[in-house]
């Protein structure tokens, strides 16, 4: 224990003992599976540092708790136990396959729409769990936006109804309010300066890093207090990926955002906490810096010296 | 190997491909004239045989007796018009609904068994349908009808459009879908208001097809909807057609009726044109769906 990084603030431990003994659980399976030493001290502390409610004095938007998923018979994520703290942007980084999507979606509540798709465990927004028996997936949702890998904005609308539709749909009334809305989705999404006049041509117009940023405006109308982006500049050239990066970092004053990226660089340029994910399993949690210079885990060092993956 | 005789070699192989290269190209050019040829023949046939009946009258008189000159046909226009309607009215929402249910719900065994029974419905031949319609509309009201007419039309459009419209659904991008569920919007939301609109453009193309193919069914109707030499619009009194009354007039012995039916030969085949045309223009513009 006095292995901790002195960034944790371990004053709240607030979760019950099952949470720490589904901790310690890990803790062994991954010493198991490694049965390096080094490994070991990596991995308690990781195990730590994710049931704790506040991660360097800052309250966790949304937590994570021995999260497991599937699709169909095959388990995707082992035991996910992670904090998202609060307007901060936590990158998520991992290679093919290693479940760092589906973490996502299961944030959400995407994955169980996905042909076989299971979940198991708690996602924590706030203190409510989302997958508990009263919670409305479709209400949920509102709460928690999501921003997809290639622009997917409504083909059949202009760029004002892709943001104001959600609005209307959700039960937005007043042509003034919903106008209002929509230009300071498009204003927070810096899009608004280059679509202002052309509010009303169809979104299909507009480049692929304009449509990105509709999509981000879009998500953001709807005032979720989390924001998912799965790899959202992937699909976009350097200048577009430039723009995205840099809305992401003025998003973050107002939202929790969580970014699954294959692209290392860019985890380190956008965020500030960093997960590295291997085969459905947590390797390490941990700030962006401190990740990216000195990991606890070997597996993350090789990863990011670019050894495998 | 000795390098001339590989030359050699090589130059007949590449003399032996393009040779056939040109006699493939010439079959494949047969085809497409043996193809397109009977159709621009039905097309300048039935326009020479036709179009010299077409005139006012054509359009807003009744028959005459034989022997009678002039007359029209508008008996058997305002009869498909109705038989169309009904039919549509039936086929539609029923071929709608199946669709979206097989393209968003329809993942099961229900499904695979709806699917397959579309198909089956789709292959029976129009001459059953109509013996089905009789069965269950002419027999227990004692009569023919244009209701009968239009429920074994309507039959007949459901698998039509029902495959086409499944098959347009499925096209558009589930991302599209994600979005709109990510957004919290309910699942029926994100169909009516996301997933059909993007597939109008296909859907509707099917739906006027379909249509253009029933407007020029004849045995459904030759024991529901029957004949009627008088203006007729009551669902439950028999009513003429274009397809029957070609049939009618075509059975009989005077010339003069041949000529008529020739005449409404040329309508049903600009109608089902025009349509056709008409569709593409629409559906042309707008969103392709791309991936």
């Amino acid at each position: 224990m006095s292995s901790l990084p002195a960034s944790i603030d371990s004053v709240r431990t607030a979760r019950p003992v099952t949470v720490r003994s589904d901790s310690a659980r890990k803790a062994t399976a991954l010493t198991d599976s490694t049965g390096e030493k080094e490994a070991v001290a990596g991995a308690a502390s990781t195990a730590l540092a994710t049931q704790q409610e506040r991660v360097d004095g800052l309250p966790s938007a949304l937590r994570t708790v021995d999260l497991r998923a599937w699709y169909g018979s095959t388990e995707a994520l082992h035991g996910i136990t992670l904090p998202f703290p609060e307007r901060r942007v936590t990158a998520i980084i991992g290679p093919s396959g290693c479940g760092k999507s589906t973490l996502l979606r299961c944030l959400n509540r995407m994955h169980e729409l996905s042909p076989g798709g299971r979940v198991a465990g708690q996602v924590l927004l706030g203190e409510e769990d989302v997958y508990g028996p009263d919670v409305d997936p479709v209400e949920m949702r509102r709460h928690v936006g999501m921003v997809f890998q290639r622009p997917n904005p409504f083909p059949t609308m202009s760029i004002f109804d892709n943001v104001a539709a959600a609005l209307r749909w959700t039960g937005m009334r007043g042509r003034a309010a919903v106008a209002q809305r929509v230009e300071e989705a498009l204003r927070m999404a810096a899009l608004w300066d280059e679509v202002k006049d052309r509010l009303h041509e169809n979104a299909l117009g507009l480049s692929g890093g304009q449509q990105q940023r509709l999509c981000i405006a879009r998500a953001l109308a709807v005032e979720p207090r989390i924001l998912l982006m799965d790899e959202p500049a992937s699909a976009l050239d350097p200048i577009s990926t430039g723009h995205v990066e840099e809305l992401i970092q003025q998003l973050k004053q107002k939202y929790t955002i969580i970014i699954v990226t294959h692209n290392m660089q860019q985890a380190a340029r956008v965020s500030d906490y960093t997960v590295f994910m291997l085969l459905g399993e947590l390797v390490e949690f941990a700030p962006t810096e401190k990740l990216f210079t000195t990991p606890s885990d070997p597996r993350s060092e090789a990863y990011i010296t670019g050894r495998f993956g | 190997m000795n390098q001339p005789n590989q030359a050699t070699m090589s130059a007949l192989i590449y003399q032996r491909r393009r040779w056939t290269d040109r006699l493939m190209t010439l079959l494949t050019t047969l085809a497409v004239l043996v193809a397109v040829v009977p159709l621009f023949g039905i097309l300048i046939y039935v326009l020479i045989q036709g179009a010299s009946v077409i005139n006012w009258d054509f359009f807003s008189k009744l028959p005459t007796p034989v022997g009678e000159p002039g007359g029209g046909m508008l008996n058997a226009l305002v009869g498909s018009t109705i038989l169309v309607v009904l039919a549509a009215a039936i086929g539609l929402p029923i071929g709608l609904f199946s669709a979206i249910y097989l393209a968003e719900y329809g993942h099961g065994r229900l499904a695979t068994a709806i699917r397959f029974v579309t198909e089956v419905l789709n292959g029976v031949p129009s001459i059953v349908v109509g013996i089905f319609a009789y069965a269950i509309v002419v027999r227990p009201l004692h009569h023919f009808s244009a209701l009968a007419g239009g429920i074994a039309l309507g039959l007949m459009m459901i698998p039509t459009v029902t495959r086409t419209a499944e098959e347009m659904i499925r096209m558009v991008p589930n991302s599209l879908r994600e979005a709109g569920l990510a957004l919290g919007l309910p699942r029926w939301r994100v169909i009516v208001s996301i997933v059909l609109p993007t597939a109008a453009n296909g859907i509707i193309t099917g739906i006027m097809l379909a249509i253009a193919r029933i407007s020029g069914e004849t045995a459904p109707l030759l024991f529901t909807a029957l004949n009627n030499s008088f203006l007729s619009v009551n669902l439950l009194q028999p009513v003429s057609s274009l397809p029957v009354q070609i049939y009618t007039y075509a059975t009989t012995p005077y010339e003069e009726l041949h000529r008529m039916a020739w005449g409404a030969a040329f309508v049903l085949v600009m109608i089902v044109l025009v349509v056709n045309m008409v569709t593409r223009l629409l559906t042309r513009s707008g969103y392709h769906m791309h991936r």
